[in-house]
């Protein structure tokens, strides 16, 4: 065992390190956050930078025009743009880390060759359409309909936490094609082209404020069957296949981002007074901000294992990427707690206050409830460790 | 990066965890508690030629691997919950004469750590305290000790002690703070290993036992707990191996942070699987007759050995500041 990289690896990092000192310059201020066509137009062109530097589609296979990298590579890929502070993924999330991978491991060659290439462009912006009110956790009760007539399937229905529906170009889809068959056998994924008629949406506003959550209700909306990914009623295994990618390698990023996070609350902690000294001073609080920087030491150490088991395996994100996102989330909840009570009052505007960069944090705070629902809640990873790792039966439905 | 196993980790791991199974199985790990001072020489002589006291001891004389592997060796006597001064033993390797072998038997002691309990006394050939001046060994027959009534780890015999002589000198304190993180180091191994081990009994339990016409195993309620068991267990064992190859090599990051991280997380996952494996056993496992509590009870007495758990909370603190 070791945690050294290879002289390739430090290569990767040291071109990617200076290209990025070079790039990042000019890049335009970020526009306002309920500016969307504005955000589309910001996140799809760093995404053009990336692509015509050779960085787009990082660990997507070469033959799907991906940069093919290792695990390695992908890891320090994330790790080192995070560092420079380059722009996140934004509105290419979908269509980069879940939807695209999905295309390249299931879709067929006229698929393949009709989004991804554009995908790694950021030509082309794709939303999720997986989860209904009716189907959350339970998400194979799904009920959206897709009624074949001749070469297009009619669907309606409502799918909910559709993030950047309203910039998207296309939608993964999940709909029911046999109403017939036990839940898990009757559902599609198909690719729905975001301008066909019958689609509507409705922004939703979540309790950070933001509005990159819609409604979007589906009547009558037609789809062509060529736009199917895999089989007719074999979609939930497709699904997984998306999920995998979702929980395997989506957090990545954010772990680096959260490390440097806790560095950054320290700093508050020095400047923040408290009981006549400084909070740094409080016994509890520094060591609560030191087990919280071993368990994302731990965290870290955990995601290069996965990456190692990546890399000897099968290049799928493994049930490793479930163990992660829980232990991940749980940290996340305390040290959103932790920050929001070294900010004490500073932790009541939703803005930087008085100088102190509290903005983050208490954003921050409000995202990590967000983390142990979305992409399956805590309670299902729970569930997913449980029976798939821990091989304990499921309860009887 | 080859941040897992390699086929020679994976066949010192699968050695090591069938000397365990042949020489302590519960049954005689649980008979120990006879002896004189908790311990079988015969046993100790065996876990002498299978190596893990020579473990880390340049060849010919001892096996010439580093802190990385002898994390994996800790991990399973952890997980078989060997009883004896095994840590203290390997860290003394070349240092005392006949304990790489196995044919002594050394304990320790922290000197400045209180109250002054030392385990395993009577078998004790020597004794080596440790301070921030160095390591000091110290012949067990000199040491005033009473013995502790009723200890909480049945199977590691206590005695207070009253009068410690200054000894004599073995290292200084560079030595004796690379004898601190090492242990503890192991320490957190074999933490993860009792970690690791609740997990599978209170796995195992739950898939046999059944209330309300099922395996209590396929409720959520239970196997939830069993989850967050076995989420506790993997980050701690992420966490100790990483600092096993810190400590074998310095440039792949901060060693000294990794070893108090990965000692923190490990003693929690220990206690807190402990006390999980009880709970899922019910009733059954709050009696004597169930091994459930001879895993949360040498868990809570690692738990106290090399430094506690707020000093290494403390020391990764340190390093952000």
């Amino acid at each position: 065992m070791d945690l050294r990289y290879s002289e390739s690896d430090e290569r990767f990092r040291a071109e990617l390190r200076a290209w990025l000192v070079r790039v990042l310059p000019k890049i335009p201020p970020k526009p306002a956050l309920e500016d969307w066509p504005a955000r589309r137009a910001w996140d799809t062109a760093w995404q053009r930078t990336l692509f015509d530097a050779g960085y787009a589609g990082i660990n997507w296979p070469r033959d799907v025009g991906g940069r093919g990298a290792s695990p390695t590579e992908h890891l320090i890929f994330l790790e080192e743009t995070e560092r420079a502070g380059a722009p996140y993924v934004g509105v290419n999330f979908v269509g980069l880390l879940h939807a695209g991978p999905t295309l390249a491991a299931e879709a067929t060659p006229e698929q393949k060759q009709a989004h991804l290439p554009r995908i790694l462009r950021g030509e082309e912006v794709w939303c999720q359409g997986f989860s209904e009110p009716g189907a959350g956790s339970d998400l194979a009760s799904l009920s959206t309909r897709a009624v074949r007539d001749g070469d297009h399937y009619v669907v309606t229905g409502q799918k909910i936490w559709t993030s950047f529906a309203q910039v998207a170009d296309y939608c993964e889809l999940l709909v029911r094609t046999d109403p017939d068959a036990p839940k898990h056998r009757g559902i599609s994924w198909l690719i729905m082209p975001m301008d066909s008629p019958g689609i509507e949406i409705q922004p939703l506003r979540t309790i950070a404020g933001s509005t990159e959550f819609s409604q979007m209700f589906l009547d009558g909306v037609r789809v062509p069957v060529e736009n199917r990914v895999g089989e007719e009623n074999d979609g939930w295994r497709v699904a997984m296949v998306t999920f995998s990618f979702e929980r395997g390698t989506a957090f990545v990023g954010e772990l680096v981002r959260t490390r440097a996070l806790v560095e950054d609350l320290v700093t508050i902690a020095r400047s923040t007074a408290r009981n006549g000294g400084s909070a740094w001073e409080d016994d509890g609080l520094r060591r609560d901000l030191g087990h919280i920087a071993a368990e994302l030491d731990a965290l870290w150490a955990l995601t290069c294992r996965n990456i190692t088991q990546a890399e000897r395996g099968s290049g799928v994100p493994g049930l490793g990427g479930s163990v992660f996102k829980l232990a991940y989330t749980e940290v996340r909840h305390r040290l959103g707690d932790l920050a929001m009570k070294l900010l004490d009052r500073a932790a009541l505007s939703m803005d930087d206050f008085d100088g102190i960069e509290s903005g983050i944090h208490v954003e921050r705070w409000m995202q990590a409830m967000s983390l142990s629902i979305a992409a399956g809640t805590s309670q299902i990873q729970r569930n997913i460790v449980g029976e798939r790792i821990l091989g304990l039966p499921k309860e009887s439905a | 990066m080859n941040f897992d196993l390699d086929d020679g980790e994976r066949a010192l791991q699968q050695g090591i965890r069938d000397v365990c199974k042949r020489l302590f199985p519960i049954d005689r790990v649980r008979a120990l508690e006879a002896e004189p001072g908790g311990l079988d020489r015969k046993l100790w002589r065996e876990l002498g030629d299978a190596g893990v006291f020579a473990l880390r001891l340049p060849e010919p004389d001892g096996v010439g691997l580093g802190v990385t592997q002898a994390v994996l060796v800790f991990e399973e006597l952890g997980h078989a919950i060997v009883p004896g001064s095994l840590i203290s033993t390997h860290l003394a390797a070349g240092i005392v004469d006949g304990a790489s072998t196995g044919d002594r038997i050394v304990g320790m002691l922290e000197r400045n750590r209180t109250p002054r309990l030392v385990g395993h006394l009577e078998a004790a050939d020597d004794l080596v305290v440790v301070d921030s001046e160095g390591l000091w060994l110290i012949d067990p027959a000199s040491v005033k000790g009473r013995p502790v009534p009723r200890p909480l780890d049945p199977l590691t015999p206590m005695h207070a002690v009253d009068d410690l002589p200054q000894g004599e000198r073995l290292a200084g304190g560079e030595e004796a703070a690379r004898w601190r993180l090492d242990g503890a180091a192991l320490v957190a191994a074999m933490q993860v290993g009792i970690a690791a081990s609740c997990v599978e009994q209170a796995v195992a339990y739950a898939k046999e036992r059944k209330q309300f016409g099922r395996v209590i195993g396929s409720f959520q309620a239970v196997k939830h707990i069993c989850a967050d068991m076995l989420i506790r267990a993997e980050v701690a064992r992420a966490a100790v191996y990483a600092a096993g190859v810190m400590l074998d090599d310095p440039s792949s990051g901060n060693a000294p942070r990794a070893v108090a991280g990965a000692r923190l997380l490990a003693a929690e996952a220990a206690v807190a699987n402990g006390k999980a494996n009880i709970q899922v056993h019910g009733g059954m496992g709050y009696t004597w007759e169930i091994d459930a509590h001879l895993y949360l009870k040498r868990a809570m007495l690692l738990q106290t050995r090399f430094g506690r758990n707020d000093e290494w909370a403390e020391e990764v603190a340190r390093t952000l500041a």
